[in-house]
């Protein structure tokens, strides 16, 4: 069995001035959504309680609200999670009230209105937390940047370092703008999705590169346009074939693997296809506007030069 | 070409026979047990006791499959719950005479059921997080400036002392904020001042300034080397006094841990009784020693008639009667090693037994022989509010730091100022800042979803592998099983924790390591396509796919790196399965798999095709690319 029965390279290249145009677009409503809307950070982040509670029958949401608003919340957040008999609630911080004292509050006067509800799951978190976690979630996507930018320009050339990390910031921009259009929480799952997807695509765009260099070394007679166009047809299966497999873990994972793990397997679903997307048509035509040349790629390569070549000279 | 030396195939089968022995832990599941603590330091857990609960198990006719004396606890394993907890009650009554005192703690536990031998070799189960097995997790922040303020509280009273023994006068010592604010009326007396802080107290550093009224103020601050001690040494104590109290409630495996400079976490995997739990943590208290105020005016404000005098503090004790007590403080819970109930020898009352480590011995000595017949005030602080625990009369010089409390308490009631005492000795005040409880039902419906996932991903993957790429395929299957079975093996090794992310983790590793393989295959393909030979086409497949291999899988290590190096709670989780998965999908894709193959195709000299699925070629048009060499 075989998938992809290429006879000629695809002239990608040709058309990468539309590619560029729809990735910037949706990139432009993603910021765009970002600074609307903004990210609906979970309670790791904001500071506050949330309450997970199973009911043995479908819970009926307005008394569960009623029950907790009438202790004297405001800005309570009452909604299923997973099930109809999952109910989550979430808490602001409440000054002078320690986060024991309030679950425990919540837990009684939902006892009151029915006995059969049980506490699955409480966590609190205090607010100095979150400015950490922010912190740290941007030291992190920081380092994950300059780290790559550095590999690829001392592994290949600065100018696919650009390409490449530019190309994936856009997907962590998209999956941002996504999370921000449909209000999904965004929790530190998520975080880590997002920067595994950033470390995951930047792979993609590694393999393209390779195949870019070779094809360069190879094919003497093509030029920049052709030799990219060829590296991307001659990885279009395997591009293909591997995001394939990992999609399916992932979707395996959004189907399989409950509320939990739900918007993390959603965000590496919208990384994996925008990665496939920036990695393929993205970042090579970047690196073909920055010019890249066969002379960046060929300089540290001495066994390239044919020794039987009569313009080489003579060999002292 | 495509064959390995015996070394290599002898390396792949060590490999892959200790990946299966330091993975089977994990596949024998957990027992009820029964786990017997100290529940004092003065008395050691070791083989005598181990008889003893032996003896006890066998008085009470319950057979145990397994009894083991490991680090300070003795580990009893049954097979059913029933027995667990007969075997509980008759260990109790066996070793504990008087519950009221106990000298150990037996508490309800899990072990693994995996085998003796097993055991032997180190090779255990992984963890799993609170999130798979249900429990509570606390994050608690220590206040540190108000161990720096109580700190520089108590340099004052220390420089006061010594000033007196000095005879160097002086127009006022007072605390101010963290610093000390010593006024003196000239010179002279400054400089003695100087001179004494710098002999007696290197802690200290000083500046001086006019006050107000002309004279000289000696300001000094605790220096920032000592700032930091101070700090440590809060932390440390706090998480001792946490050990102690978490103790007290016979968790199982507490995870007790200091993060960053001024964090504790604290884990206490299946804990139902949440609210006791966070009762005896959240019991913010220190605790000092003071003087009653024994002045007319004090007595006056005691009793409710005219204001507290300057220079004290008005606490209520335990009944609402109000205590005045000096500001100074005399000692504080740090000087307090240990607090127990007991009876006095002569009178058979309840008493109080509290012992002090030696700076606070020597105090206790002074201020005692000064004060004989007055009061003095033991108050403890529980989230900024004081109350006199005891406020009992000093009947003679107490030398040796092993004071008794003792007059018309209760058994009863000593137990609890014991208690009070000894849980008072935290360092600084703390504040729950994190907090989860997971119930045992979403523990075990975690792990259900977390193996559902990998299982029914992988299965995918295998079944289009082996129909996409034939042989190849399986070979690439097999190495993808390789691959789960070595991580779990290093994370088992390890003794790492295992979360959901984790679990996550886990699964996009697989993911990303298929990734590998079909680099690999599609590469062998290629090289086919373009009429290389059989054998060649393996060679030149494995060796051009492993550069770009490498490549991909060090981005994918940076981005794992930097989540481990910044993130925290459940990034950690899910970076250092992320991390170790790349670097074992290294060994199995491309090493192991290729053993594999090697084996299969590598002896056959006359190889005329490989099963990698079918190979397409393009019409020799000369247009294609791929024919262009």
């Amino acid at each position: 069995m075989e998938f992809f029965r290429i006879k000629k390279d695809i002239p990608f290249m040709k058309h990468a001035l539309i590619f560029n145009a729809i990735s910037f677009i949706t990139f432009a409503l993603a910021v765009f959504f970002l600074f609307s809307r903004g990210l609906h950070l979970s309670v790791e982040f904001t500071g506050g309680t949330v309450m997970e509670v199973a009911y043995s029958q479908p819970a009926d949401l307005a008394t569960v609200r009623k029950a907790v608003s009438d202790l004297g919340y405001q800005d309570v957040q009452v909604q299923n999670f997973g099930t109809a008999r999952d109910v989550m609630i979430r808490l602001p911080v409440q000054k002078g009230v320690t986060s024991a004292q309030q679950s425990e509050r919540v837990i009684t006067a939902l006892k009151a209105a029915d006995p059969q509800v049980t506490l699955r799951r409480n966590e609190f978190v205090g607010p100095q937390v979150g400015d950490e976690l922010v912190k740290g979630g941007l030291m992190a996507l920081g380092m994950v940047v300059l780290g790559i930018v550095i590999y690829l320009a001392f592994r290949f050339e600065w100018k696919f370092g650009v390409a490449g990390i530019i190309a994936n910031l856009h997907d962590v921009v998209i999956i941002l703008g996504f999370f921000a259009f449909f209000q999904w929480e965004f929790s530190l799952s998520v975080l880590a999705a997002v920067l595994a997807v950033l470390g995951y695509s930047v792979n993609e765009s590694v393999v393209i590169f390779d195949r870019i260099r070779e094809a360069f070394r190879r094919f003497r007679k093509m030029n920049t346009h052709e030799v990219i166009d060829h590296a991307i047809t001659s990885t279009m299966s395997r591009t293909i074939i591997t995001h394939a497999s990992t999609e399916a873990m992932v979707l395996s994972m959004f189907f399989f693997g409950g509320p939990s793990l739900h918007y993390f397997a959603l965000a590496l679903t919208i990384g994996i296809l925008f990665g496939i997307y920036s990695s393929v048509f993205v970042a090579a035509a970047i690196a073909m506007w920055l010019g890249v040349k066969r002379e960046d790629l060929m300089k540290s390569t001495r066994s390239e030069t044919d020794p039987n070549d009569p313009n080489a000279g003579a060999v002292v | 070409m495509n064959r390995f030396p015996i070394w290599k195939y002898a390396i792949l089968v060590v490999a892959l026979l200790v990946g299966v022995i330091y993975t089977l832990p994990n596949f024998f599941g957990e027992a009820p047990a029964v786990q017997v603590s100290s529940a004092k330091s003065t008395i050691k857990v070791d083989a005598a006791v181990e008889e003893r609960v032996r003896e006890a198990i066998k008085a009470a006719g319950v057979t145990t499959d397994l009894l083991q004396l490991e680090g300070a606890s003795v580990r009893a394993r049954f097979d059913t719950p029933d027995n667990q907890l007969k075997a509980k009650d008759a260990i109790e009554k066996a070793l504990i005479p008087d519950p009221q005192d106990p000298a150990y703690i037996v508490a309800l536990n899990l072990v693994s059921r995996s085998p003796a031998w097993l055991s032997a070799i180190h090779a255990a189960p992984m963890y799993l997080g609170l999130d798979l097995r249900g429990g509570v997790h606390f994050m608690l922040q220590v206040d540190m400036q108000a161990a720096l303020t109580k700190k520089a509280e108590s340099y004052a009273g220390d420089l006061r002392s010594s000033m007196r023994d000095k005879n160097i006068r002086h127009g006022g010592i007072s605390r101010e904020g963290q610093n000390i604010e010593i006024h003196l009326r000239d010179e002279a007396t400054l400089t003695a001042a100087r001179n004494l802080i710098a002999d007696q107290f290197p802690d200290l550093q000083t500046s001086v300034s006019q006050d107000a009224d002309g004279g000289q103020l000696l300001r000094a601050s605790i220096k920032p080397e000592a700032t930091r001690r101070v700090q440590e040494q809060a932390l440390k104590q706090n998480i001792t006094t946490l050990h102690n109290r978490i103790n007290e409630l016979g968790v199982a495996e507490p995870v007790i841990q200091q993060q960053g400079l001024d964090r504790i976490v604290v884990q206490l995997p299946g804990v139902q009784d949440t609210a006791k739990a966070k009762e005896i943590l959240g019991r913010t208290a220190t605790l000092e020693v003071r003087m009653v105020d024994e002045g007319t005016e004090a007595r006056a404000a005691e009793i409710g008639r005219g204001v507290v005098p300057f220079g004290d503090e008005k606490y209520l004790d335990r009944n609402a009667q109000a205590v005045i007590v000096k500001k100074q403080v005399v000692l504080t819970g740090e000087n307090l090693t240990d607090a127990q109930p007991g009876f006095d020898g002569q009178t058979q009352e309840p008493t109080v037994n509290l012992t002090l480590d030696a700076k606070g011995s020597r105090i206790f000595k002074d201020i005692t022989r000064e004060n004989v017949g007055k009061r003095m005030a033991i108050v403890l602080f529980e989230k900024g509010k004081g109350e006199v625990v005891t406020a009992p009369v000093i009947r003679s010089e107490i030398g040796g730091g092993r004071v008794q409390i003792s007059g018309r308490m209760t058994t009863m009631e000593a137990n609890d100022t014991a208690l009070l005492l000894r849980a008072g000795s935290l360092a600084a005040p703390m504040e729950i800042i994190e907090e989860f409880t997971i119930g045992p039902s979403l523990g075990a419906d975690n792990i259900a979803r977390g193996i559902h996932s990998v299982v029914w991903g992988m299965l995918a993957i295998v079944v289009f592998m082996c129909f996409y790429y034939m042989l190849f395929g399986v070979f690439s299957s097999i190495a993808l099983s390789v691959n789960i079975l070595m991580l779990l093996a290093v994370l088992s090794m390890l003794q790492a924790t295992l979360t959901l992310p984790g679990i996550a983790a886990m699964a996009l590793a697989l993911g990303v390591a298929i990734d590998s393989n079909v680099l690999i295959n599609e590469r062998i393909r290629e090289e086919l396509r373009e009429g290389a030979s059989p054998q060649m086409a393996i060679h030149t497949g494995y060796e051009r796919a492993w550069a770009t291999i490498l490549d991909s899988n060090v981005t994918t290590l940076i981005a794992g790196l930097a989540l481990l190096a910044f993130g925290s709670g459940p990034v950690r989780g899910f970076a250092v399965v992320h991390v170790l998965g790349i670097l074992t999908s290294m060994f199995s894709a491309v090493f192991f798999s290729r053993g594999l193959v090697n084996l299969w195709y590598g002896g056959k000299k006359r190889l005329k095709s490989l099963s990698i699925g079918q190979i397409w070629k393009p019409e020799a048009s000369g247009t294609s690319v791929a024919s262009v060499k």
